[in-house]
C-alpha cells in the first residue's frame, strides 16, 4: 500500500521544510513590523499613565511574539493539507511514522523557554517595573512605588450604579465626577457599597474590582492631559452597562481649583456622609431587582 | 421480553402513555412542585426575613425539590431501591429492548443513554443558541431597543448558564457514553443506572433553569457571583438549583466513565493501545468527578444564604464574596478544560483516520492530556487577578496560567506530526477537526494575553475575554462536537448523513464563527465590557457586523438539523458498517449495534492507529461467532 510513496519521500521531504520555511519566514519578516510600528501605537490603553504604558507594551510584545508562532502552526496546516491531500476515491495508507523523539524534545523545550520567559516578564513588569500594573492589589499590596507617601489617595466607591470618589486630603470630600492632576503619583483605593463591581479606568490603565468590605489599591503615574473613560467592569445587576463616566487628567492648578470649587459645593452635603474609613458597611442588606 | 412483546399488539395507544416513562414523570414532575411550593409556603408562613424580601424562596426551592423527586419516580428510578427494600428480586437491567419507546424511559443500555443524550442536549443547546440570537438583536444598537436591560440580562444568564450546562456533557453524554464501552470492548458501563441517572437529571436541569423567567430572571450570568446572586429575585433559585443538577450528573458521569475506563478494557488492551479519544474521556472523567463537588458546594452556600438567612458570602454579616469567588473558580476553570480535554480527544482520534497514518506521538498526546488535568487545578485565580485577593499570589497563577498552554502545545504537534506526508481526505468529520486546531490555536493564544496580568488589566471583564472563550469553547468543543456526529452518527443511527448538506453547514458555520467572534477581540480592547445591553455608539458598526455574523452563523445550525432530519427521516440510506475504513474498534461491530455490543468480549491485538504499517494485525479478535447472521 505504500510503496510508491517511500520512493519520492526521501527526495521531497527537504523541500517541503524548505518551501514551509520560506513562506513563515516571509510572512513573519512583514507581520513583525506592521505589528510593532502599525498596529503597536494604537493597542490599548495608551500612555496617559506610565502603568497603560506598560500594558500597550505587553499587548504589542505579545501580538508581536505571538504572529510567527501563529504563522508557523498556520503555514503548516495549510501546506500539509494543500501538499497531502488525496483526491483519489480509493483510501491507500499514509508512510507509518509514529514520531520524532529529537523533535518532539525540541518543541517541549521551544514552548517551555517561551512561556517561562513570558512569566518572568509578566512578573517583573508587574511586580518592579510598574507596580501592579494598574491591577488592584488588595488591602495590602506587595508592588508599592518608592514615593507611595505623596500619593494622591483617591477612594472610589462603586454602588449599583454608580461611581463616587471621595479624597481624604481634601476633607473626606466626596464627587461624583473624577478629576485628576498630571504627571502625579495617584493611589486609588476601591470599595463597594453592595455587590462587586470593577472599576475601570481604561485610558489610565486601572482596574480594580469594587468588592464589599474591601479596600483594594491600584498605583498609577499620571501623565500628560486628557479625557478618559470609567467603565464598570464585573456584572452588578440591571445597569451595568450605564455605569460610564468621563473623567479628566488636568494641571495641578487646575485640579486644585476643581477641588476647592467641590469641597465648595459639597460642604453642607460633607455632615451627612459616614466618616472617611477604608470600607463600608451600609446597613441592613436588601434585596433589590 | 418475549410475552413483552406478545401482548403490546393487544393494547390501544395509549395504553403505551402509562408507566414508568417521561410523560409519567412530566406529569408528577409538574405535580411534585406544586405540592412542594405548597409545603416550602407551609415552611415560610411568620418567618418575617422571608416576608421582608418579598419572596418565598424556600417555596420555590421546596417546588423544585419535590419536582425532581416526582421525575425521578415517574421515570421509575425508585423501583429498583423499593423493590430490593420488599426483599423481591432485582432485575438487572432494564428497559433494554422496546423499539423507540425505550427512548422515552429510564433505560440502562449505554447506546441508548448516548442517543438521549444527543437529542436532549442538542435541544437545549439549540435554545442556549436562540437566546444568542436574541441578544446579538438587542445589541444591534447601542442603547436598548429590542430588549430592555434586565429582559437582555436574563437573555445573556440564560445563554451562558445553559451553554455551559449542556455543553459539559456535549461530548461526554453522547459520544462518551455510545462510545467508550465499544472503544475498550465493554458490553456495558460500569454503572448503568447511575449512567441513566446522569441523563435524567439533565432536561429537569434545563427545564428548572429555563422556569427562571417565570421569577424574575437570573441577573448574574453563568458566573452566579455572590452577592449579586444573593440579592437577585427568585429566578436565582432556579440558576442555583439547575445547576447543582449538573454538577451531580457531571459528578456522577466522571465517576462512572473513570470506573470503567480503569476496570473494564478487553484484554490486550494495553494503556498505549487505548484509543486518544478514550484518554479525553479519561481525563475529563477526572476533572469532573474533583471539580463538580466543589461547585454543589459552593452553590448550595448560595441557597443556604438566599432560603436560610446564612451569610456566607455576605460581608455585613461576617462572610466574603471572595469564598464564592474562590470555590466557583476553584469549578469553573477545570470545567472549561471539561469542555476542552474531550474536543482533543476527538479530533486526534479523527485526524489519523483521514490522514491514513499512526496517530504522531501518541505518548506525548496521552501527556498533554493529564499535564492539562493536572495544572488546571491550579490555575483558577487567573480569573480574580484585580480582584484584590492574594496580590502577591498572582505571578504563581500567572505562571501556572501560561505552563497549561505547554501540554496544550503537544495536542498541535500530535496534528502537526499525524499530517506530515498523509494522504489526507477532506471528509466533513476531517473538516471540522481541522478548523478545531485553528480556532483553538486563536482561542489558546488568545488566553496568553489574558494570563499575563499586565495585559489582563486591559482585557478582564471586556469582550476580549467574551470572543476568547468562544474561540476556545465553540471553536474548540462545538467544532469538535460536529466533526463527532459526521463522523459517528452512521455508526449510532446506522443510516448515512448528507455529505453536500454536511460541507454547507461547515463552510458557513466556519466563516461566520470567525466573522462574528474574531471583531469581539477588537470590541473587547476598544473598551466595551461584557454583559452589557449598551455600548459606545462608535463600536456601532462594529457591532452591527458581529450581529449579521451571528445571524448567519445561527442559520447554519438549521441546516444541520435539515440534514439531521432528512437523513433520518426521508433519505435513510443505510450506512456501511465501517464506511471511513478506520481501525478503531467501534467500527469493527455491525451497525446496528447489537444489544451486548459483542459477541464475546474482544481479545485487542494491537492500537487503533496502525495505518500503513505492514503486517499489522487486526485491531482485535471478535471471536469465531462475531458474524450477526450468526447470533442473534
Amino acid at each position: 500500500m505504500t510503496i510508491p510513496h517511500t520512493e519520492v519521500g526521501p527526495a521531497r521531504v527537504p523541500r517541503h521544510w524548505l518551501r514551509m520555511v520560506v513562506i513563515w519566514a516571509v510572512l513573519s519578516a512583514v507581520a513583525i513590523p506592521l505589528i510593532v510600528l502599525v498596529l503597536g501605537p494604537h493597542l490599548p490603553p495608551g500612555r496617559m499613565t506610565s502603568e497603560a504604558g506598560s500594558q500597550r507594551d505587553a499587548n504589542t510584545l505579545m501580538t508581536a511574539l505571538l504572529a510567527p508562532i501563529v504563522v508557523s502552526v498556520l503555514v503548516f496546516f495549510l501546506y500539509s493539507i494543500v501538499a497531502f491531500r488525496e483526491r483519489g476515491a480509493a483510501i491507500v495508507d499514509g508512510p507509518p511514522l509514529r514520531g520524532h523523539v529529537p523533535m518532539q524534545t525540541a518543541w517541549v523545550l521551544f514552548t517551555s523557554v517561551i512561556v517561562v520567559a513570558l512569566a518572568a516578564w509578566g512578573s517583573y513588569t508587574l511586580i518592579v517595573s510598574s507596580h501592579g500594573a494598574g491591577g488592584g492589589q488588595g488591602p495590602d499590596p506587595v508592588a508599592v512605588p518608592s514615593h507611595r507617601s505623596q500619593d494622591l489617595v483617591v477612594q472610589v466607591i462603586g454602588q449599583q450604579w454608580n461611581w463616587t470618589y471621595r479624597f481624604p486630603a481634601y476633607q473626606d470630600v466626596e464627587t461624583d465626577h473624577l478629576e485628576l492632576p498630571n504627571h502625579s503619583p495617584i493611589e486609588f483605593h476601591v470599595t463597594s457599597l453592595d455587590v462587586t463591581h470593577s472599576f475601570w479606568a481604561y485610558q489610565l490603565g486601572v482596574k480594580a474590582d469594587a468588592v464589599p468590605g474591601v479596600d483594594n489599591v491600584a498605583f498609577v503615574h499620571t501623565r500628560d492631559d486628557g479625557n478618559f473613560n470609567i467603565r464598570c467592569a464585573e456584572l452588578c445587576g440591571l445597569w451595568h452597562g450605564h455605569m460610564f463616566q468621563t473623567g479628566n487628567v488636568v494641571t495641578p492648578v487646575a485640579f486644585k481649583s476643581w477641588i476647592s470649587s467641590e469641597q465648595k459645593a459639597e460642604a453642607p452635603n460633607l455632615r451627612y456622609l459616614p466618616p472617611f474609613g477604608r470600607t463600608y458597611f451600609p446597613a441592613p442588606f436588601r434585596r433589590a431587582g | 421480553m418475549t410475552t413483552y412483546a406478545a401482548e403490546r399488539p393487544l393494547q390501544p395507544a395509549w395504553r403505551g402513555l402509562i408507566g414508568f416513562n417521561m410523560f409519567t414523570a412530566l406529569a408528577l414532575g409538574a405535580g411534585g412542585w406544586f405540592l412542594g411550593a405548597w409545603i416550602g409556603g407551609q415552611i415560610a408562613v411568620g418567618n418575617d426575613y422571608l416576608i421582608a424580601t418579598d419572596q418565598n424562596d424556600v417555596g420555590i426551592l421546596m417546588g423544585y425539590l419535590f419536582g425532581l423527586i416526582g421525575w425521578l419516580g415517574g421515570l421509575g428510578f425508585f423501583n429498583y431501591p423499593v423493590s430490593r427494600l420488599l426483599g423481591r428480586p432485582a432485575t438487572v437491567r432494564e428497559k433494554e429492548s422496546g423499539g423507540a419507546a425505550r427512548y422515552f424511559t429510564l433505560c440502562t443500555d449505554h447506546k441508548v443513554v448516548g442517543i438521549q443524550y444527543f437529542f436532549g442536549v442538542g435541544i437545549f443547546f439549540f435554545i442556549g443558541g436562540l437566546n444568542a440570537m436574541l441578544m446579538r438583536t438587542e445589541l444591534l444598537r447601542p442603547v436598548e431597543r429590542a430588549w430592555p436591560a434586565g429582559q437582555y440580562l436574563s437573555l445573556m444568564s440564560l445563554h451562558g448558564t445553559m451553554m455551559i450546562m449542556m455543553t459539559s456533557a456535549f461530548i461526554l453524554g453522547p459520544f462518551g457514553n455510545y462510545f467508550v464501552p465499544l472503544m475498550i470492548g465493554a458490553r456495558r458501563m460500569a454503572f448503568p443506572r447511575i449512567e441513566a441517572l446522569t441523563f435524567w437529571l439533565v432536561p429537569p436541569a434545563g427545564l428548572i433553569l429555563l422556569s427562571a423567567i417565570a421569577f424574575g430572571g437570573i441577573p448574574t450570568g453563568w458566573t452566579g457571583y455572590a452577592p449579586l446572586g444573593t440579592e437577585g429575585r427568585s429566578g436565582m433559585d432556579a440558576y442555583i438549583f439547575a445547576f447543582m443538577l449538573i454538577g451531580l450528573s457531571l459528578t456522577l458521569t466522571g465517576i462512572n466513565l473513570l470506573t470503567t475506563i480503569l476496570t473494564m478494557r478487553a484484554p490486550g488492551l494495553t494503556w498505549t493501545r487505548l484509543p486518544i479519544f478514550v484518554w479525553g474521556v479519561l481525563s475529563t472523567s477526572i476533572l469532573m468527578a474533583l471539580a463538580a463537588p466543589v461547585l454543589i458546594a459552593a452553590l448550595l452556600m448560595e441557597l443556604m444564604d438566599r432560603a436560610a438567612n446564612t451569610s456566607f458570602y455576605l460581608t455585613s454579616s461576617g462572610g466574603s464574596p471572595y469564598l464564592y469567588e474562590n470555590l466557583f473558580w476553584f469549578f469553573g476553570h477545570p470545567e472549561v478544560y471539561i469542555l476542552a480535554l474531550p474536543g482533543f480527544g476527538i479530533v486526534l482520534e479523527i485526524l489519523p483516520v483521514f490522514a491514513r497514518k499512526p496517530l504522531w506521538g501518541y505518548k506525548l498526546a496521552v501527556a498533554g492530556m493529564l499535564g492539562v488535568t493536572f495544572l488546571s487545578f491550579m490555575v483558577w485565580q487567573h480569573h480574580l487577578f484585580v480582584s484584590g485577593m492574594n496580590s502577591g499570589l498572582r505571578p504563581f497563577y500567572m505562571l501556572t496560567t501560561e505552563l497549561i498552554s505547554i501540554p496544550t502545545g503537544f495536542i498541535f504537534l500530535n496534528a502537526m506530526g499525524t499530517l506530515w506526508h498523509g494522504r489526507i481526505r477532506f471528509t466533513v468529520p476531517m473538516l471540522f477537526a481541522l478548523a478545531f486546531f485553528f480556532n483553538f490555536l486563536i482561542g489558546g493564544l488568545s488566553g496568553i494575553f489574558l494570563s499575563d496580568v499586565p495585559s489582563d488589566v486591559t482585557t478582564h471583564g471586556s469582550y476580549f475575554v467574551m470572543a476568547h472563550f468562544h474561540y476556545t469553547i465553540m471553536g474548540g468543543l462545538v467544532f469538535a462536537f460536529f466533526a463527532a456526529v459526521y463522523y459517528w452518527l452512521p455508526k449510532m443511527t446506522g443510516v448515512v448523513l448528507n455529505e453536500r448538506l454536511g460541507k454547507i453547514h461547515f463552510w458557513l458555520m466556519f466563516v461566520f464563527f470567525n466573522l462574528t467572534f474574531f471583531p469581539l477581540f477588537a470590541a473587547g480592547f476598544l473598551d466595551m465590557p461584557r454583559r452589557v445591553s449598551t455600548y459606545a455608539p462608535s463600536l456601532q458598526t462594529l457591532n452591527d457586523f458581529v450581529s449579521a455574523s451571528a445571524f448567519v452563523l445561527g442559520s447554519s445550525m438549521l441546516i444541520f438539523i435539515a440534514n439531521l432530519i432528512y437523513s433520518l427521516v426521508f433519505a435513510r440510506i443505510p450506512a456501511a458498517e465501517n464506511p471511513w475504513a478506520s481501525r478503531g474498534l467501534e467500527w469493527q461491530v455491525p451497525t446496528p449495534v447489537p444489544l451486548e455490543n459483542f459477541e464475546r468480549i474482544p481479545i485487542v491485538n494491537s492500537g487503533p492507529y496502525e495505518y500503513g504499517v505492514e503486517g499489522a494485525p487486526p485491531t482485535a479478535t471478535l471471536g469465531p461467532v462475531a458474524v450477526p447472521a450468526a447470533g442473534s
